[in-house]
This record gives C-alpha cells, sequence and structure tokens, in this order.
C-alpha cells in the first residue's frame, strides 16, 4: 500500500521531470526537470530496498553531476532559444510518428502478450538488509573486484581527460 | 509490494522520454541531459528484477553504472565546453567542422 503511493506520487514526479527536460526552453530549467526524475527515481530505489544505490544516487547524481551541468550552462551562457527552422523538415513529424508507433506496439504487446516481466522471479521476498552496504559491498569486492578497481582507473582517466580538455589551446600558427 | 511489470513500464517511458528529447532537441546539454534519463530508466529496470529476482548483482550493476555516467559527463560537458569556445555555440546543428 505504502509502496504503491510512493510508486504512483514518484513515478509521476519521475515522469514529469523528464518531460520538463524536453520541453523546457531554459536549459536551467532542464536541469531542474532533470533534479525532480533523479530524486524521484532514488526515492524509487529506497522503496525497493537499494539503499546504498539510493545514497550514492543523490550524491553523485543530484549532487556532483547536476551540480556540473549548471556549472557548465552558466559558464557557456544561457543559450537563447534554439533556432526552430528546419533543414530536414519532415524529421519532427517522422519522429513523432515513430514514437506514436512505438507506444502502440509496446501497449499492443503489454495488454495482449502472455509473458512475466521477470522471468522465473523468485518467490521468496528479499530481506530489509537487501541494500545494505554491507550486503552489497560482498559482491562488489569479491565477484567484481576487477571491475571495481577498473573503474577507478576509468575514473582518473577521465578526470585527467577533462584537465586536458580544460587546458587545451589551440596554437597559434 | 508493486509488481515488477509497472516498474518496468514507467522505466519504459521515461526511456522513451529520454530518447525522444535526444531526438528532438539540438542543444548539447539537453541532449546530454536526455542520456541521463535514458541511463536512469535502465538503472531503474535493473533495481526492479534484482528484486523480483531476489539477486543483489542488479545493484552492483547500477553502482557500476552511476560510477561511468558520471565519468561520461565529465568527459563530455569538457568536450561541449572545448566545442563552446572554439564556436561559442552549443548547438549541434552548428557544428560542421569536417565538412570538406
Amino acid at each position: 500500500m505504502v509502496e504503491g503511493l510512493a510508486f504512483v506520487f514518484m513515478g509521476l514526479v519521475a515522469l514529469g521531470g523528464g518531460v520538463t527536460v524536453v520541453v523546457a526552453r531554459n536549459t536551467v530549467y532542464s536541469a531542474m526537470g532533470l533534479f525532480a526524475t533523479l530524486l524521484a527515481v532514488a526515492v524509487l530505489y529506497v522503496v525497493q530496498l537499494a539503499h546504498l544505490v539510493a545514497a550514492v544516487q543523490v550524491i553523485v547524481y543530484a549532487g556532483a553531476v547536476l551540480t556540473l551541468f549548471l556549472f557548465v550552462i552558466m559558464l557557456i551562457g544561457v543559450d537563447k532559444s534554439e533556432k526552430i527552422d528546419e533543414k530536414l523538415p519532415f524529421q519532427r513529424w517522422i519522429v513523432g510518428g515513430l514514437a506514436v508507433v512505438i507506444v502502440l506496439f509496446a501497449a499492443w504487446l503489454t495488454i495482449l502478450g502472455d509473458f512475466d516481466w521477470v522471468p522465473a522471479a523468485s518467490t521468496t521476498v528479499p530481506d530489509a538488509t537487501n541494500g545494505t552496504v554491507q550486503r552489497v559491498a560482498e559482491p562488489l569486492f569479491t565477484d567484481w573486484v576487477l571491475a571495481f578497481e577498473a573503474t577507478a582507473l576509468l575514473l582518473t582517466i577521465a578526470a585527467a581527460g577533462a584537465i586536458a580538455l580544460a587546458h587545451y589551446r589551440r596554437r597559434e600558427a | 509490494m508493486v509488481d515488477a511489470g509497472w516498474y518496468m513500464g514507467l522505466a519504459g517511458a521515461l526511456f522513451l522520454i529520454g530518447a525522444l528529447g535526444l531526438l528532438l532537441r539540438r542543444n548539447a546539454l539537453v541532449m546530454f541531459m536526455c542520456i541521463e534519463l535514458m541511463l536512469n530508466a535502465v538503472n531503474l529496470t535493473l533495481i526492479s528484477a534484482g528484486r523480483a529476482l531476489n539477486d543483489l548483482t542488479g545493484q552492483v550493476a547500477v553502482f557500476f553504472i552511476l560510477v561511468v555516467a558520471a565519468a561520461e559527463v565529465v568527459v563530455g560537458l569538457a568536450i561541449i565546453v572545448s566545442i563552446f569556445r572554439l564556436r561559442a555555440t552549443a548547438s549541434v546543428d552548428e557544428l560542421s567542422e569536417l565538412r570538406g
């Protein structure tokens, strides 16, 4: 019951935020829409007992990534509204039509198709400690420790690359 | 307990919104945000499936996706800034540097 309420409310917030990202004319509003979606999805993680992932989502995404987005928006200036004139006149209509077809197809599959969303779903309900730091760290540092080290390397490379890009100046010939 | 199918439906809707935004908008920053939206939709499906299967691997996968997405944002925004320095625009339609 509580989960149902949280799902409906946070789902609506997430969808509204997503629509805001796409339709807002001002880039800062788009960023705020993304913020709403990220927080709503984080709440849905908590509802599904993924506490650590929800915390990481709030800290990394809503904290760091979104701050970076806002910083870049301020840096390159809140853009004037995009030019609407089309070089490919029917592009938007084709995309819209395609989207309608996809949605109808998915709805048709969902309503008429006889399938399980998650095949062979386990009947045992996960206990409440499912998403704690200890439980997630166990597979992370045993089965996936190599991938974990690789992401550490990836982050270092990304930081170094970003600094290199920011310092790059075209040499005056 | 809400059935995993509902979460999958919500994630599908979020992914569709993100994909449409990526196709329709020209501002590189907004396109980037739409990519983040799609990544979040996929993360939601992983968490839901992980709970339905009572398997923690889903959460581990989401953890890795979060890290890789953070690295991707750092590099992508640096590229956008350096393009802006060169052309003073964030619109992807204006970028025709490779045209012969």
